[in-house]
């Protein structure tokens, strides 16, 4: 199956380098970073291009933008791991039409189109025909759109529950594990390369809470938004706070929970018993399922990085090609 | 605290006394036993109805060992405060006066704040503090709740709430 890679950042060079070196039947024919692009229908040298963006800034022809690729390139899955703007969703949800027109699969790691018109884009690809995928947008390497479309088939999803943030969970972990104050807890973090230089859209829960709303609409399809999300973050968190949940044999966690029978969609930090299967260590994520037949079902692994998440985009570009056979 | 328990247990010998045993055991006091045989009720089962002294918490302990000993309890009159959970609020607790906080809990007859620690790190820096509050029922607690997320947002305060029971 034929392969367009647009974004060649942490998470698209992840992509790139395990197509290249697992024998998947997966061919790269089009490549876009921000400020070029390259095509070969009968593949790219990726080897070659990553070298070429390593010592130049930028992967193949300045002529060539990441829509002329997306127009033009001969492929059959259009794979868009752009930069997240999770307010506009724009210009990957551009991006994703322009694919969906083609009559090409999508799937993306970007946040911000499936929070924002996921409705909208999968009409879309029902009506072309073919499969959107998203995977990579929820609790990174976790399975869990596979889990809950496949593996729970069938069960009624009653609530769920998640530790859906690496960079929150790793402040908390530190603050409750040292007695570090918020500040000093962050500020390890972005050592550590967890945490952004501007961290609110982590730590004010916003990540979370965009992720909560894809998991809801894709599990309940009620089409509800970030607004809707009754959002609290860590920032404003005491090492005092976390001794007091010590304490009472409990830790504090920010929890992304959602139960339509009570109408709660609510991101917050949480007294949680330490012994509870939510607590992860560091910036790992987790989430549970209530369910009706397989009542609660939990989910440990990597939030991020660059090969765990391409590990989820892979796994959605090989269920495509199983499922359609590799056609468009 | 006081309370008066019905009880239904086999009506066989030794049954009460060994159905009587945890409320020793828990530090409790009986006062009343008062035997109950209601007409057309005889299936080889005993109605007893009990009073009984109990020190504060013990509640839940003694219904699970009663539970335990087979005994089933019909009802519980007079019994307060059965559910617990711990909260915690984070913010200026002192300036938004703290004991009016605990009262919007404890006024209300059918929860109260049963234990505070407060932790306070230096003046004009925000205060950290657990709460326990108790109530008689669920919805109770529920309403309890309810009433410190209202009065935590008008004071600019951080509720942490506890992650409830998967049920």
């Amino acid at each position: 199956m034929k392969i367009a890679l647009i974004g060649l950042g942490s998470v698209g060079r992840g992509v790139a380098e395990m197509i290249t070196k697992k024998d998947l039947g997966l061919t790269i024919t089009g490549i876009a970073d921000s400020k070029s692009g390259a095509m070969d229908p009968d593949g790219l040298d990726i080897p070659a291009r990553l070298a070429h963006k390593k010592k130049h800034g930028y992967c193949g022809d300045p002529n060539l933008s990441t829509i002329d690729i997306i127009k033009k390139a001969a492929y059959d899955a259009l794979v868009e791991v752009t930069p997240t703007n999770a307010l506009f969703g724009e210009p990957a949800i551009g991006y994703i039409k322009t694919a969906l027109a083609r009559k090409k699969h999508v799937v993306t790691s970007n946040k911000g189109p499936i929070a924002l018109a996921n409705k909208e884009l999968r009409a879309m690809a029902q009506k072309k025909g073919v499969a959107l995928r998203y995977e990579a947008t929820v609790a990174g390497a976790i399975p869990i759109m596979h889990t809950l479309e496949h593996g729970l088939a069938g069960n009624e999803i009653l609530a769920l529950y998640g530790v859906l943030n690496g960079t929150c969970n790793y402040i908390l972990t530190r603050m409750a594990a040292e007695g570090l104050t918020y500040e000093q807890a962050l500020m390890e973090a972005r050592e550590m390369g967890y945490a952004e230089a501007d961290p609110t859209y982590d730590v004010k829960g916003i990540d979370a809470a965009i992720k909560l709303v894809i998991l809801a609409n894709t599990i309940w399809g009620h089409d509800v938004k970030l607004t809707d999300v009754d959002c609290t973050g860590i920032d404003l968190l005491t090492p005092d706070a976390l001794r007091l949940a010590e304490d009472e044999g409990c830790t504090i966690r920010l929890i992304a929970e959602a139960i339509p029978r009570k109408h709660i969609l609510r991101v917050s930090p949480r007294i949680i018993e330490k012994n509870h299967p939510l607590v992860v260590d560091g910036t790992l994520n987790a989430l549970t399922l209530e369910t009706d037949m397989a009542k609660e079902i939990t989910l440990i692994g990597r939030g991020a990085g660059s090969v765990e998440t391409a590990s989820a985009i892979i796994g959605d570009l090989l269920y495509i090609k199983d499922r359609y056979d590799g056609r468009a | 605290m006081q309370i008066s328990m019905k009880l239904e247990m086999k009506d066989s010998p030794g049954q009460l006394v060994a159905a009587l045993k945890p409320v020793s055991d828990v530090g409790g006091n009986i006062i009343a036993v008062i035997h109950q045989r209601e007409p057309g009720s005889d299936h080889g089962t005993l109605d007893v109805q009990i009073v009984l002294e109990l020190p504060e918490g013990k509640l839940e302990k003694l219904v699970g060992l009663l539970k335990e000993q087979g005994v089933h309890i019909q009802r519980i009159g007079q019994q307060r405060l059965l559910y617990k959970r711990t909260v915690i609020l984070i913010g200026h607790l002192m300036h938004t006066d703290l004991s009016d906080t605990v009262d919007q809990i404890d006024s209300t007859g059918f929860a109260e704040v049963i234990e505070l620690d407060l932790s306070m790190p230096a003046v004009k820096e925000r205060s950290s503090s657990r709460l326990t509050i108790k109530s008689v029922t669920k919805e109770d607690m529920e309403a309890a709740l309810a009433i410190l997320r209202r009065v935590s947002q008008q004071k600019s305060l951080l509720l942490i709430e506890p992650l409830e029971e998967i049920a």
